[in-house]
């Protein structure tokens, strides 16, 4: 089957500025992708790559198998705090995605707007930030795209609207097939909601997979202090930290860790997104802490 | 996982039975929101386990229950628990110790008969 995303040396640069740097992924179809990294990771960049909104500097993406042509049927996007038109209504927001969108099902976008509870005729400049976020996402939906990139599409929204939009967004997936591929600060929905994780430090992909099978390979190891390099064939490092008798790693091995010396223990989405975020921030600062002690 | 784990649970004590159908997985993404593709793998962990039969264009029904012959039996150790707990509470225990009683000689009792 086709990649949804597919990238090969993908890099980006606005300017002096390197926004995104090297990046190689192979996204299979079919699935809901989380993509995680600080602020100025290169998430959004990555987005509007996958989107066509933006040309790479070097390197390679393909999306559903084609070169990322903006305005395409096959992929829909929801920019960052889901942008609607103010000065337009409901029903009006509608009508325009009817007539831009060869592809529209206009009986799937009136079904979710009654679902939503959204009035037609309410102008969506005052919709509320959960109600907004409903309205692009169907506007999105509705076009019938076969992949859905969305932007750090709940950050604004309260918890409970953020339930109802995860509802819905599930609804869709499961309903149409459809590949999603979203940002997020919220490792805790992406756990409920993700079945492949991205994730993104410092414009580099540091980790990117299926979620069982990181959940399955990533450990902690609490034992005597050691020095990491004996960590033995097939084992990566994501984070360390010592004290004068301890040490702790956070390590990724398809081999069961063995040593006696070592206490196991697993990790949940959370740890494994903060080790390789913090093991990256501190990999180099840590040295420098240590000489001045 | 958490969902069957919540199957097996219902299917011992009778609260889903033979030859009931389980939602759809679109049903129970759009109520939970969870990923499809978990809640599929779930049912088909269900199947594999023989308790479920997915009948395609129809649903997932259920094919075989775990309370057993023991169903029957329920209601009466319920009740004795039931005036055990009262009696708990009128001793003055509150919620958290009541808990931490039960597992504790739950967890002493299955290891002497191990």
């Amino acid at each position: 089957m086709t990649d949804a995303l597919s990238a090969e040396g993908l890099t980006k640069k606005y300017g002096g500025r390197t926004a995104l740097s090297d990046c190689t992924l192979s996204v299979p179809a079919g699935r809901v992708v989380g993509l995680v990294g600080p602020n100025g990771a290169g998430k959004s960049t990555l987005l509007q790559l996958a989107c066509g909104l933006l040309d790479p500097t070097a390197g390679r993406i393909e999306v559903l198998g084609t070169t990322p042509m903006s305005g395409t049927r096959q992929v829909g996007f929801v920019a960052q705090d889901t942008p609607v038109y103010a000065a337009l209504t409901v029903a009006e927001h509608l009508r325009i995605g009817a007539r831009l969108n060869p592809s529209w099902d206009a009986a799937l976008a009136e079904r979710r707007i009654a679902q939503v509870g959204l009035d037609p005729s309410q102008k969506a400049g005052k919709l509320s930030g959960g109600q907004r976020a409903q309205l692009a996402l169907t506007v999105a939906a509705a076009k019938r795209p076969d992949l859905l990139l969305l932007d750090e599409p709940v950050a604004a929204l309260d918890p409970l609207a953020r339930r109802g939009f995860l509802q819905g967004l599930m609804e869709l997936t499961a309903e149409q097939g459809i590949s999603v591929i979203m940002s997020s600060h919220l490792v805790a929905d992406l756990e409920r909601v993700c079945d492949y994780l991205i994730v993104l430090v410092a414009s580099r992909v540091r980790v990117a997979g299926d979620v069982d099978e990181l959940l399955a390979t990533h450990h902690r190891l609490v034992g005597p202090r050691r020095d990491p390099a004996e960590l033995g064939a097939g084992r990566a490092m994501v984070e360390q930290s010592h004290t004068d008798v301890q040490s702790t790693l956070v390590v990724r091995s398809t081999a069961p860790i063995d040593d006696p010396s070592w206490r196991v223990d697993r990790l949940n989405l959370e740890d494994i997104v903060l080790a390789y975020m913090s093991g990256a921030a501190t990999a180099a600062p840590q040295r420098v802490l240590e000489g001045r002690r | 996982m958490q969902l069957i784990q919540q199957v097996r649970h219902a299917l011992r004590l009778g609260v889903l039975n033979e030859g009931d159908k389980l939602p759809t997985v679109k049903e129970v993404v759009a109520r939970v929101a969870i990923n499809p593709n978990t809640v599929s793998k779930a049912y088909r962990e269900l199947e594999y386990e023989g308790l479920v039969m997915a009948r395609p264009g129809h649903g997932t029904f259920v094919t075989r229950t775990l309370g057993g012959d023991s169903l029957a039996k329920h209601e009466p150790l319920r009740q004795k628990m039931e005036l055990w707990l009262v009696e708990a509470r009128e001793a003055g225990l509150d919620d958290e110790s009541i808990e931490a009683l039960i597992l504790t000689t739950f967890r002493s009792f299955s290891e002497a008969r191990a």
